[in-house]
């Protein structure tokens, strides 16, 4: 019963990239908020992280990328979402996301941008308002 | 304030403080603090330069040598990396720190799918020896030493740098070059790790044996607490599990039938100096001592200078900040002179603008121009150890000693480091205690002076370092290059004994050494490991 109205998210490192603390606090505060968080591990591609997805029926992808390769990535990504149609599936996003990249991924199709240092009240909030 | 806990009273005066390794300062120390902690300036400091070097490691500290500095460099094609490193060079800089990309950390060749959108990114692309003398070229390898910052792969490019000297007409035995090697630290931080455990400290061995054997200038492995540090472990813990990762690459050597005295002193660490000023400097002054006290009870090595806590304290990513980032040109600063007050043998410094990207030339040169700004104009050369004797420094020492040795005994209980991160134990530990220090941060507990707990960073206009896709064709076209004029029989007969080699419980150094002279890639190399050895998976960390 608890858990029919929990967003389930996957918190995902697409990529080479190993770096990730901020992958795992995020994951840790969003479970504290009392959502469903399923964790992929490192070095994920997207073919995978969209598998993941799909069999944990998540609502919500949230990326980790600190590499700087977030544009192309999430271009891939969100056009994976749309191919598959996942309609109901946002992406959100974290990392090292320079400012006039912000504007670049939302035009993209990417629902909220979370660059470091967004503190955790900020992204829950982020994440309970794209079901509002 | 700052990274420490404060209590202060309802008029601000601050009642209580609780350092992150979990010493409780008072406002004030004398002579019966050192007393009370039994003191002794004999066992627990000893003369500078000797044991246990709880002072120094040399006699007179930077008056005979001031530190070596050594900027964390590379980016793009080989051609750029070595333009910035001739820059460093021509501005002062001792050695290299090589940067890596992503796709070589990770064993992949720029035109591999995974590499997409990586190459060149992070670091400098190298694919095959080709790019390692393009990046080197003009360099003096017997006089510069190069830090090679890649670990899964790093018997790999160890190999590929004892090629690049001997193709240019230095010997094996003049280069030197310290390859970060450090596996297990990977596991816990950082994340670049390909290889299961015992596969990965494996290969650690194999560098380290071949090292001993035929790399009389090179040390085969840094082991990185500063990486374990910046994934949430307190200093004392960062100092802990270095050792205790050092334990275990001692160990797989010494079950190889060579004495340890063959070959620790050619290990050296990577320590981070984030964090509150003192509580470095005991850091530091502690870790000395242990380290040469664990080297000669455990393992019974004697010779003094092979009982030397050798390595680089510096970076500390952690501190900086996005917001206010020119701030983080002061925290540099404060950062070096703590390294520098606990007689840093080597050091670096994050730059001010790696909260966004990778430095720009201006803010590189920054961070050196400090380094140098310390040695030549403050002070910090003029008398060796020079905080030592104060009532609190010293306290500070033993205390952080102690939490050391406790944190050390942990690991133990667990049945030790390898089995600590298979079972993801550490890791759990230290994201639990990221995601707390986090927290804390946010409510304002804890502080970074630009930061308002509550408020978002509206960003600040750096000039930042830009990342050009054209870097990404040019890897490729040198590397179809390679390809086209090199021998194949030569690459698929070095490739094949590295197999056997990786099979078979023999060193698979000269075969690596082989298989970059014939110009086999980066990528087929650690192929023929991945499918040999398979790859990791990670335990979860909740």
């Amino acid at each position: 019963m608890e858990t029919v109205n929990k967003i389930r998210v996957l918190v995902a490192k697409p990529g080479l990239d190993g770096h990730d603390k901020g992958a795992k606090i995020v994951a840790l505060a969003l479970r504290d908020a009392g959502m469903e968080v399923i964790y992929s591990g490192l070095h994920q591609t997207l073919d995978q992280i969209m598998s993941t997805a799909v069999q944990e029926s998540v609502d919500v992808i949230g990326l980790s990328i600190m590499s700087g390769a977030h544009l192309p990535i999430c271009e891939k990504l969100t056009a994976m979402i749309k191919e598959q149609g996942l309609d109901n599936v946002h992406l959100v996003v974290g990392g090292v996301i320079p400012n006039q990249d912000v504007q670049v991924l939302r035009k993209m199709g990417v629902a909220a941008v979370f660059p470091g240092g967004t503190s955790f009240d900020t992204i829950v909030s982020g994440i309970n308002g794209l079901f509002q | 304030m700052g990274v420490a806990r404060y209590i202060k009273d309802e008029k601000g005066a601050i009642t209580e403080v609780v350092y992150q390794s979990g010493m409780k300062i008072k406002p004030g120390y004398g002579p019966q603090d050192l007393a009370d902690a039994g003191f002794s300036y004999e066992t627990d400091l000893g003369e500078p330069g000797e044991f246990p070097f709880t002072r120094s490691l040399h006699p007179q500290g930077y008056r005979s040598r001031a530190w070596t500095t050594r900027q964390y460099t590379g980016f793009g094609t080989p051609e750029q990396t070595n333009e910035r490193f001739k820059l460093m060079i021509a501005n002062g800089q001792n050695g290299l720190n090589v940067a890596f990309d992503l796709p070589t950390q990770m064993g992949y060749d720029s035109d591999h799918p995974l590499a997409e959108g990586e190459v060149g990114r992070v670091g400098m692309a190298v694919d095959s020896l080709k790019d390692f003398l393009t990046a080197f070229d003009g360099i003096p390898l017997d006089r510069i030493g190069s830090g090679l910052t890649i670990n899964a792969v790093a018997s790999i490019m160890m190999a590929m740098y004892q090629a690049l000297g001997e193709t240019k007409g230095f010997d094996k035995t003049k280069i030197s070059c310290t390859p970060q090697n450090d596996i297990l630290k990977e596991m816990i931080g950082r994340g670049a790790w390909i290889f299961p455990v015992e596969h990965g400290v494996r290969l650690v061995g194999d560098s380290i044996e071949y090292a001993v054997k035929e790399l009389p200038r090179s040390n085969p492995v840094s082991i990185c607490g500063y990486h374990i540090r910046e994934s949430g472990a307190t200093p004392a813990q960062e100092i802990a599990y270095a050792f205790e990762i050092a334990k275990a690459y001692i160990d797989t050597v010494v079950q190889r039938g060579i004495d340890p005295s063959d070959f620790v002193g050619r290990f050296s660490f990577n320590f981070n100096v984030y964090g509150n000023l003192w509580e470095q400097v005991a850091k530091f002054r502690a870790a000395r001592k242990i380290w040469a006290q664990m080297l000669k009870e455990d393992y019974g090595v004697t010779d003094k200078k092979k009982l030397f806590l050798r390595g680089l304290f510096g970076g500390g990513g952690s501190g900086l900040t996005k917001e206010q980032p020119e701030n983080n040109i002061m925290r540099g600063a404060f950062y070096a002179l703590g390294a520098a007050l606990s007689g840093a043998q080597t050091t670096a410094l994050c730059s001010f603008d790696e909260a966004y990207t990778i430095p720009t030339p201006r803010s590189a040169l920054l961070s050196l121009k400090t380094l140098e700004l310390l040695m030549d104009e403050v002070g910090l050369r003029d008398t060796v150890d020079p905080l030592a004797g104060s009532y609190f420094i010293e306290t500070l020492t033993l205390e952080m000693a102690d939490k050391i040795r406790e944190e050390m005994g942990w690991v133990k209980e667990m049945g030790g480091i390898v089995s600590g991160i298979s079972e993801g134990m550490i890791q759990k530990k230290v994201s639990q205690q990221a995601y707390e220090f986090e927290k804390g941060l946010q409510s304002g507990e804890y502080k970074k002076v630009g930061k308002t707990p509550g408020k978002e960073d509206e960003g600040t206009d750096v000039e930042l370092h830009q990342y050009n896709e054209k870097w990404a064709k040019s890897s490729k076209d040198s590397l179809a290059e390679v390809k086209r004029t090199r021998h194949e029989k030569a690459v698929a007969d070095t490739l094949r004994a590295l197999e056997k080699a990786a099979k078979s419980k023999d060193n698979v150094m000269p075969h690596l050494v082989a298989c970059c002279k014939a110009f086999a890639t980066v990528g087929e190399m650690a192929d023929v490991f991945r499918q040999t050895f398979g790859e990791w998976q990670e335990p979860g960390f909740y």
